[in-house]
C-alpha cells in the first residue's frame, strides 16, 4: 500500500494533468479550490482519476470534506484497498 | 443625410485556420496560388468508409492553446478561439475597449459532435462516472461562440446562429445587424467546424453528397467541372472583426473592406435539395446588393457557394445570372479548401474581402472540362488580377438557408 508521500506525489501528477497545477505547489496544507485553483468540474476529474490510480472509492458526499491536499491524502491512505 | 441613415460597417480584422494554413496569410497564399488542401485520410478508420479524403487543418489549433484548456474544448472550439485571437490582434482592438459594446456572433454547422461520440464510447466502455465533466460545454453548439466571448470578456451578447453550411455567413449578417441597430460597436463574427471523423463522413456519404475520388485527393473538389462528383469535407475556422466605421476611424484602424450589405432568404422547398429554380438564392443576392446600395452591374466578383456537387453548382450559376448578370468573375475557393460547412461562409468571406482588398480573385482549381451549362466567367485554375470594387459571397445550407454578403472596397 502507498505511503503518504507516494499518494501526494500521485495526486500531484493528476492535478498537473487535469488542472494544470504546478507539482511543486502540491502540499498537504494547500486548499484545492482557494490555493490550487481547481474548479468544481476539474475536481470531479481529479476524484475519478484518483479512484482509478489508488483503487479507492470516493463517494460524491465525501468530496466536500476533501478541502486540502492533506485531507485527500489521509482519505486515500485510510480507504485504499 | 436623413435621420434614418444607418452606420457604415467595416472589416478591421481577419483570422483563420484552414486546410491551407494556420493563419490568414498562409491561407490566402494557398488560395491565390491554387494549392489544394485536400489529402488522403491516413487513419485506420478511413478504411471502413467510402470516402477517404478530407481537408484537415494543417496547424493543429491545440498547439496554440494552453494544454489544460484543450482538454475542456472540442477541436471546433479550439479552432474558433485560435482564429478569433488572430482577428482580434489584427484589428488592434485596444485593451480598454468598452466590453459592453462588443458582441460575438460565431456559429457552427454541427458543433462538438466528435466530443459527443467520444464520450458516448467512454460511457459504454468505462461507465457513467468516467464521462468527462466537460462533455456538455464541449458539445453544445453555442460553445465556440461562448469560448470566443470568454477569450475577450465581452458583455455585448454572444450569439451562435446555426444554418448548416450558411451558418458563418449568417453569423456575419447578424453582426452587421447588431452594429446597424446600435447594440454594439464591434462584433467578432464567423464560424468553425471540425467533424472529420467517421460518423459525419458516413452520414454525408450515405446521402451520396461526397466525392469518392479517393485516389486523387487534390483533384477531388472540382466545382463547375464535368467530372465533379460531390463535395470534399474540410475543417477549420474563420473570424472577422466587424466595426462601426466611425468607431474604426476614430482609433485609426486599418480597414480591409466595407461590409455594405447582407441578406438571408429561405427556399421553403426541401430539407436538403436546393430549389432547382434558384429563386431564393437569386433573391438573397438581389437583396444584399440592394441593401448595400449597389447596382447589380457594380458586382465584379462572386465567391460562389459551389461545393462541387452535380446539382448544386449549376443551380447557383443560374441564380447568379438571374441576380447579377453575366459580368462578374465567379470562383469557388472550395476547390482548394474543401467544404468547411459551418466555417465555409466565414473563410470564403475572408477570401472575398481579400479579393476586394488586393484586387485578386483566387482561382477555381481542377476546372479542366467545364460543365456545358457553365455560362459565366469563372477564374479557372489561375488567379485573376482585376479591380474588385464590390463582391458578393454566397453561402447556402441544408434546410434551404441562403445567405449573401456584399463587400465593397473600403
Amino acid at each position: 500500500m502507498a505511503n503518504r508521500d507516494e499518494i501526494r506525489s500521485g495526486l500531484a501528477d493528476i492535478l498537473e494533468e487535469v488542472a494544470g497545477v504546478d507539482k511543486a505547489d502540491v502540499a498537504d496544507e494547500k486548499s484545492f479550490t482557494d490555493e490550487l485553483d481547481v474548479d468544481s468540474l476539474s475536481m470531479v476529474e481529479v476524484v475519478v482519476a484518483a479512484e482509478e490510480k489508488f483503487g479507492v472509492k470516493i463517494p460524491d458526499d465525501e468530496v466536500p470534506n476533501l478541502k486540502t491536499v492533506g485531507d485527500a491524502v489521509s482519505y486515500i491512505e485510510k480507504n485504499a484497498a | 443625410m436623413t435621420s434614418h441613415t444607418r452606420p457604415d460597417v467595416v472589416v478591421t480584422g481577419l483570422g483563420a485556420t484552414t486546410p491551407l494554413g494556420g493563419d490568414v496569410a498562409s491561407t490566402w497564399d494557398g488560395l491565390v496560388n491554387g494549392r489544394s488542401g485536400i489529402r488522403k485520410l491516413d487513419t485506420d478508420w478511413a478504411e471502413m468508409l467510402p470516402v477517404r479524403i478530407a481537408g484537415l487543418m494543417v496547424d493543429d489549433p491545440a498547439n496554440h492553446i494552453d494544454r489544460v484548456k484543450t482538454r475542456r474544448m472540442d477541436r471546433s472550439e479550439q479552432a474558433a478561439v485560435v482564429a478569433a485571437r488572430q482577428a482580434w490582434a489584427d484589428a488592434g482592438i485596444p485593451d480598454d475597449i468598452d466590453k459592453e459594446r462588443v458582441a460575438v456572433s460565431v456559429g457552427t454547422g454541427i458543433g462538438g459532435a466528435k466530443t459527443l461520440v467520444d464520450q458516448h464510447d467512454r460511457l459504454m466502455t468505462k461507465g457513467a462516472r468516467l464521462v468527462s465533466p466537460h462533455t456538455v460545454p464541449m458539445l453544445m453548439p453555442n460553445g465556440a461562440a461562448a469560448y470566443v466571448g470568454l477569450e475577450f470578456g465581452v458583455h455585448g451578447g454572444v450569439h451562435s446562429p446555426a444554418s448548416a453550411c450558411a451558418t458563418s455567413s449568417e453569423a456575419i449578417a447578424w453582426g452587421l445587424d447588431i452594429i446597424r441597430s446600435g447594440r454594439a460597436d464591434v462584433v467578432v463574427a464567423g464560424g468553425t467546424e471540425s467533424v472529420v471523423f467517421p460518423l459525419p463522413i458516413a452520414g454525408f456519404a450515405s446521402m451520396r453528397a461526397m466525392s469518392t475520388r479517393n485516389d486523387e485527393p487534390e483533384r477531388a473538389s472540382r466545382p463547375f467541372d464535368k467530372g465533379r462528383d460531390g463535395f470534399v469535407l474540410g475543417e477549420g475556422a474563420g473570424i472577422v472583426v466587424l466595426e462601426r466605421a466611425d468607431h474604426a476611424a476614430a482609433r485609426g484602424a486599418h480597414v480591409y473592406a466595407r461590409l455594405a450589405g447582407a441578406a438571408l432568404t429561405s427556399d421553403g422547398y426541401d430539407i436538403v435539395a436546393p430549389d432547382p429554380e434558384g429563386t431564393q438564392q437569386a433573391r438573397a443576392m438581389t437583396l444584399a446588393i440592394r441593401d448595400a446600395g449597389l447596382d447589380p452591374a457594380d458586382v465584379a466578383h462572386v465567391n460562389a457557394h459551389a461545393t462541387s456537387t452535380p446539382v448544386g453548382d449549376m443551380g447557383e450559376i443560374a441564380a447568379i445570372r438571374k441576380a447579377v448578370g453575366d459580368r462578374p468573375v465567379v470562383t469557388s475557393t472550395k476547390s482548394m479548401t474543401g467544404h468547411l460547412l459551418g466555417a465555409a461562409g466565414a473563410v470564403e468571406s475572408i477570401a472575398t474581402i481579400l479579393a476586394v482588398y488586393h484586387g485578386v480573385v483566387p482561382p477555381t482549381i481542377n476546372l479542366d472540362d467545364p460543365d456545358d451549362e457553365l455560362t459565366l466567367d469563372v477564374a479557372a485554375n489561375v488567379a485573376r488580377t482585376m479591380a474588385v470594387p464590390a463582391a458578393l459571397n454566397n453561402s447556402f445550407g441544408f434546410g434551404g438557408h441562403n445567405a449573401a454578403l456584399a463587400f465593397v472596397r473600403g
